[in-house]
């Protein structure tokens, strides 16, 4: 009884609450970053494992719109543009041709890339980290500590845009485009679909979201060149636990591997945290493959 | 209406299989998926070195009732008897050990190894080897099991080229020669001449005709021409159950068979 | 045969196509016509090549060899959306409708096109539901959740949303009830009225030789007779050599 009683003093309340809103504050850009990833492997089947460098370089591309307009609202839309763009570019030049082949094709070709993207971020905007200064400095009392409402506001802006992505692929017909390929591309196009259009289209959409939240993010994180790596491992756990091309499953689990993470930071130090989603990854391939949240086709 | 014809097993078709008792017997043989009964209560039996066709029009339970056989599927009910041994819900290596080999409809053969390598996995599959040290190759009665095998299909002139660059017809002949390097008692052929011209399947149909004096068959065919060329008898199934049976002529003046073709 | 189908140029003509699956040479040189506002038959056994000439029509396959002309322009190999675009409906063997979008965004696939107006989705919608009255009611649903024949009528209510100019339709009777297969033939009927050209693969041979003004029977890869589909009876020799046992 003692050593219950001891234990359950010892649990720091308002740490845990503190690291609940931190973990959900994560979770919703993961859940950002993760959606790209999803749909455009829900979609066409594609492994884009060059999927952090879009996020990079969105913050890349935020850190000098916000030089040059000093807004971050308008930095955060331009970026997502002009990544969304480039994405466009990459999957008309490296990816289209590789359609209908053996599926490590695209692996290579998008690990390739990311390589790529990596050296010249490194190259063009070297070593040191740049920052973008948060577009509120706003704190409010959370316990003990003084903390930011533009964390808060991230969370709010991303579950928007995911919120924004979902209604558009339900009643847009685009979106109706988008479901109907991923379901059955071959009829899609016996309908008149145009598939390769429609792959390109995501493929532009799934960049801008990475940007996106690469700009969000940029703020408390700083932007470097391999500021993609890190995000874009937990985005593929995540998306292996919530079910590949699931939207729903991923923002879920993005949501479920933060908390937990963030959870066990209070324990253990934040690199040792990370064990965390390794291990609900685990578990997911062992017990449930097709992931937590799979809906059967 | 089931319209049992002959299948009187004292009297024996064309002379073969005389009173001996089936080598395969199936007794109220069902598969139902959820609703949907694929096969319901087949009674069916195979003589001895019989060479019989499986037939009816889609969805009658053909591919059904070839999986069930050689363990891909596992019966809802009934049983399956095989050489005397009760087979039901066996494994498919298991049943391959138990004789029954089966060729497949898509072929299935290793593009990347020889058409000899091909039918020597085959072969190896009848020996338990637990050397780890001599090469695959070192095995004299496994390497001449294997050439017999390509023999018996016409292939052993090929028996070094990549299974790859086999035309589709001579595929087709390794998939029913890598069955045959079991050295199986009950052969079952999975539509052997699907795909092929004319030409081959004139080929495939003398090759089948050649192996069937030795063994006993089962095929799942298509083609007419070859399937009352070829058989001593004829099963048509018919939504999961046996609608006819007996010799080609037989089936071929039955009504009731002509009409479910023809959906009249 | 009518003369009509000789005289002008046909919507739809198959010249010497030859279709390979990987090495498996399928299409031994088909050749066949559509003309326009017609309902052909195609007929034969499982495995001879009928489906797969429906899909070297429609791009799903690419021929080797031979030549597929819409309305004398060449088509062959295009891929299959410019098909659709052009005005050529596709109804599959197993239906194939978007199991996860509802009846109505199945149909939305195929109405959401440029140049149709609001009025036209309209009428376009109004008449798939009188000739489907069961597909109005169960709009909202997704299509998983529909019956096989509900299914088959979803399939082909899509397919006229294209406004196609001729439709291929590839056993849509198959694993129906006979109520079923005869409400089939009215469809293939009423659409035969509108001037919609029909190229029909089946087995049911009845129907066929009903719906169709000619028919072409096929064999291991080539067409092998072909006639007006009046000459033509259930119980003639040639319809038992090709299609029965």
């Amino acid at each position: 009884m003692g050593a219950i009683g001891e234990f359950l003093h010892s649990i720091p309340v308002d740490l845990l609450i503190i690291q609940t809103v931190n973990g959900i504050v994560t979770g919703m850009i993961l859940a950002l970053v993760a959606s790209g990833l999803t749909l455009i492997f829900g979609i066409m089947d594609v492994v884009n494992f060059a999927h952090g460098e879009l996020f990079m370089l969105g913050a890349y591309m935020g850190v000098i719109a916000f030089a040059m307009t000093g807004n971050f609202w308008l930095a955060l839309v331009l970026a997502a543009l002009i990544i969304g763009i480039f994405g466009a570019a990459l999957q008309i030049l490296t990816l289209r041709p590789l359609i209908g082949r053996d599926p490590l094709n695209t692996i290579l070709a998008t690990f390739g890339v990311s390589l790529v993207l990596q050296n010249y971020a490194l190259w063009q905007f070297g070593p040191v980290a740049r920052k973008i200064s948060a577009p509120m400095s706003a704190e409010f009392t959370l316990f003990y500590l003084q903390y930011p409402w533009y964390r808060i506001v991230i969370a709010l802006l991303s579950g928007a845009i995911i919120g924004g992505l979902w209604l558009f692929l339900k009643f847009n017909r685009f979106g109706v485009w988008i479901r109907a390929t991923t379901q059955d591309r071959v009829m899609a196009q016996a309908m008149g679909i145009p598939v390769p259009l429609v792959y390109t289209g995501v493929f532009a959409l799934g960049a801008a979201m990475a940007a996106a939240s690469g700009v969000l993010f940029a703020p408390f994180g700083g932007v470097d060149s391999s500021m993609g790596l890190q995000w874009v491992l937990e985005a593929f756990i995540v998306v292996v636990v919530g079910g590949m091309g699931n939207l729903g499953g991923s923002v879920v689990a993005a949501i479920f591997i933060s908390l937990l993470e963030a959870y066990a930071a209070v324990w253990l130090n934040p690199s040792q945290a990370v064990i965390v989603s390794f291990v609900v990854l685990i578990l997911t391939l062992l017990f449930r493959p097709t992931g937590l949240f799979a809906v059967p086709k | 209406m089931r319209v049992d014809a002959s299948r009187d097993q004292s009297s024996p078709a064309n002379g073969r299989g005389a009173a001996s008792p089936p080598l395969l017997k199936t007794e109220l043989l069902s598969v139902k998926f959820g609703g949907l009964a694929a096969l319901s209560q087949v009674n069916f039996e195979l003589a001895q070195n019989e060479v019989r066709a499986v037939i009816g029009p889609n969805g009658a339970g053909k591919s059904t009732f070839f999986n069930c056989l050689t363990g891909v599927l596992r019966p809802t009910g009934g049983r399956i008897t095989f050489n005397g041994e009760e087979i039901t819900g066996l494994r498919s290596n298991l049943i391959s050990q138990k004789g029954i080999a089966r060729s497949y409809q898509i072929t299935n053969i290793l593009p990347n190894a020889t058409a000899l390598e091909n039918v020597r996995i085959a072969a190896q599959s009848r020996r338990h080897a637990w050397n780890m040290v001599s090469h695959h190759g070192g095995f004299a009665d496994i390497n001449a099991r294997a050439e017999s095998a390509l023999q018996s299909v016409g292939l052993l002139a090929k028996a070094n080229e990549l299974a790859a660059n086999l035309s589709h017809g001579e595929q087709r002949n390794l998939e029913i020669g890598i069955a045959l390097a079991t050295e199986p008692k009950l052969l079952c052929l999975d539509e052997p001449t699907a795909g092929m011209s004319a030409a081959e399947t004139n080929e495939t149909k003398e090759l089948i005709r050649r192996i069937a004096k030795n063994l006993t068959i089962l095929i799942v065919e298509h083609d007419m021409e070859v399937v009352m060329e070829l058989c001593d008898r004829i099963t048509v199934l018919h939504y999961g159950q046996i609608l006819a049976e007996g010799t080609p002529e037989e089936i071929q003046a039955n009504p009731r068979v002509l009409e479910v073709y023809l959906k009249t | 045969m009518s003369d009509a189908a000789n005289s002008a140029e046909p919507l739809v003509r198959v010249e010497g196509v030859h279709t390979y699956y990987g090495k498996s040479h399928i299409l031994h040189g088909v050749s066949l016509t559509v003309g326009a506002g017609e309902v052909v038959g195609l007929l034969g056994r499982n495995g001879v090549g009928k489906s797969t000439t429906l899909k070297s029509i429609m791009g799903l396959v690419r021929p080797t060899q031979g030549a597929v002309t819409l309305n004398g322009q060449a088509i062959t190999g295009l891929p299959p959306h410019k098909l659709a675009r052009l005005g050529v409906g596709y109804v599959p063997e197993d239906r194939r409708i978007f199991r996860l979008l509802t009846v109505m965004e199945n149909l939305r696939t195929g109405l959401d096109r440029q140049g149709v107006t609001e009025e036209k989705r309209k009428t376009l919608l109004d008449k798939v539901f009188a000739y489907f009255p069961v597909l109005a009611e169960r709009r909202g649903q997704a299509g998983g959740t529909l019956s096989g024949g509900e299914q088959q009528m979803l399939a082909i209510a899509r397919a006229i949303m294209l406004e196609p100019k001729i439709i291929l339709l590839d056993e849509p009777t198959e694993g129906l009830m006979p109520r079923m297969v005869s409400q089939i033939g009215h469809i293939i009927e009423a659409l035969h009225k509108e001037g919609i050209s029909i190229l029909l693969v089946e087995q049911n041979v009845p129907l066929t030789l009903q719906a169709s003004q000619r028919v072409y029977i096929m064999e291991k890869g080539n067409v092998r007779h072909h006639c007006a589909a009046s000459e033509l009876d259930v119980h003639d020799a040639v319809i038992k050599q090709y299609l029965g046992v």
